[in-house]
């Protein structure tokens, strides 16, 4: 579904992504996790062709990513940061993004999932950033692709929202879906992931299940085990 | 894209200072309609405003709306679409919002002022016209130069600079230069420097149209001289078309190398 292949990218002077190889196929949830820095977002963002990097092959559902836009109708994607033309009212933008991908979708069942169907008339410069956020998971969820990523998708969500998106996400795993997220935290790492794919200094330092991450780093909880492994600095290589 | 201009344009529409400007070119053409009992003056002190606001507003509201809508292109971006449709389209959206409440805010007193059975109503369409075509030409420098710097306060410095340098020292350039070469015949170095300038592109058009000659200024006169009435407003404003053209051009080649 995913093949990456020498993936290189550069910020200025910082090499943000070094030689990165990964190659995603069978459904789940993939946790990216990583130091700030690391590349976890530069690497999500060359997935969905935001990024130009300088060297590598990105393949996705078989279609490179440089060649044509059109792969990207089989992701939803979440971004980090919710922010939306702000005369814009809910339903407008959901019209505008159905409208954009020329797909129809119900977002019903997101709506009344996530208590928003009474703010549907509100202009988005009137919402509070977890609204918006929510907001962010009903344009996430909206579409059924089979591919989809998520930018640190809890920041903001109160513990309601955020028991609803786990719910969600345990649905969409459930359908076969494959999931990559990112996220600091390590309690909805343990709770949801199938695999962990480790990045430090822009290289794959783990890929593997949460077994193998204790087993290799000799610890018992994910925090010591990442920690252990960012010590030890990992090996670098395509795993 | 025009999915992308018709968002943009009905956010934008919406948007206070859309209607702040719509207000601003209503009440101001009505107090110079009030105070001014002559048409020509009327248009001549509009023209004016126009010719320093526009490109001012334009810079700054178009260097705005790129930052502001920043992360909302990423989520765009994201979308099975062509980036030079969204970047197209996004600016398109800008630049018709600020042309529409540039047009409307001035053509209602206007027209209550009597214009559409005028001897000027020409003059006024030409009025329109090139304030279209500045709207259009200083918000494409502007989203250009935000998409090419990700820093917003080196962004919006160099879109403020680059209003500064041709609505004010390009003139004191032109002079200097003139005034440098002024054993040599300088008829075509005036004609150049002010089609590399909208702003002085645009007051120049106005100037042909309007036909005061006592306003022109040396490089109008220049103008006038080499190419007369009628062949020199069909130039001007092709020109101005190129300067629409050109920033629009480099915009979608900087959006496809950039990294979101």
């Amino acid at each position: 579904m995913i093949e990456i292949e020498g993936l290189n990218k550069h910020y200025g002077r910082n090499h943000i992504l070094k030689d990165i190889c990964l190659d995603i196929r069978e459904p789940g949830i993939y946790a990216i996790l990583g130091p700030n820095g690391s590349g976890k977002t530069t690497l999500l963002k060359s997935i969905i062709g935001l990024v130009n990097p300088e060297s590598g092959k990105i393949e996705v559902c078989g279609s490179s990513v440089f060649e044509s836009h059109n792969y990207r109708s089989s992701i939803s994607f979440l971004p980090q940061i919710a922010r939306f033309p702000e005369n814009l009212r809910i339903y407008e933008l959901i019209r505008l993004i159905k409208d954009i991908r020329n797909e129809e979708a119900d977002e019903t069942n997101l709506l009344e999932l996530f208590n928003l169907e009474p703010e549907m008339k509100k202009r988005l410069r009137n919402l509070s950033g977890g609204t918006r956020q929510k907001v962010n998971m009903v344009l996430g969820f909206l579409f059924d692709t089979p591919l989809i990523i998520l930018d640190e998708p809890t920041v903001s969500l109160d513990p309601v929202a955020l028991a609803k998106f786990k719910r969600l996400i345990a649905a969409k795993k459930k359908q076969g879906k494959i999931i990559l997220y990112t996220t600091h935290i390590m309690s909805l790492v343990e709770e949801f992931s199938d695999e962990i794919i480790l990045l430090l200094d822009g290289k794959i330092i783990f890929k593997g299940g949460l077994d193998n991450i204790y087993k290799e780093s000799g610890e018992n909880s994910i925090e010591n085990a990442i920690a252990s492994l960012v010590d030890t600095n990992g090996n670098g290589e395509c795993n | 894209m025009l999915k992308f201009i018709k968002y943009s344009f009905f956010d934008l529409v919406r948007s206070y200072w859309t209607i702040i400007y719509f207000l601003f070119y209503a009440i101001v053409s009505s107090a110079i309609l009030y105070f001014s009992a002559d048409m020509t003056k009327s248009i001549v002190s509009i023209m004016n405003i126009v010719i320093v606001l526009i490109p001012l507003v334009s810079i700054i509201f178009g260097t705005i709306y790129y930052y502001n809508s920043r992360e909302f292109t990423e989520l765009l971006l994201a979308q099975p679409v062509k980036r030079s449709s969204l970047i197209l389209g996004q600016y398109g959206g800008l630049a018709l919002s600020l042309s529409l409440s540039f047009i409307a805010g001035l053509s209602i007193p206007f027209l209550a002022a009597g214009i559409l059975g005028s001897e000027h109503f020409l003059d006024f369409l030409l009025i329109l016209l090139t304030g279209t075509c500045l709207s259009f030409s200083m918000s494409a420098i502007a989203y250009m130069t935000a998409l090419r710097h990700e820093n917003k306060i080196l962004g919006f410095g160099i879109s403020l600079f680059i209003w500064f340098f041709l609505a004010v020292i390009y003139d004191g350039l032109i002079l200097l230069l003139l005034v440098l070469f002024r054993e040599y015949p300088t008829d075509s170095l005036a004609i150049i420097m002010t089609l590399l300038n909208p702003i002085d592109l645009s007051r120049v058009t106005i100037m042909l149209g309007l036909d005061i000659s006592a306003l022109m200024g040396y490089t109008g006169a220049v103008f006038l001289k080499f190419f007369g009435t009628i062949k020199g407003i069909p130039i001007s404003i092709l020109s101005m078309l190129i300067w629409i053209a050109l920033p629009a051009f480099l915009m979608v080649r900087i959006a496809n190398k950039k990294d979101f």
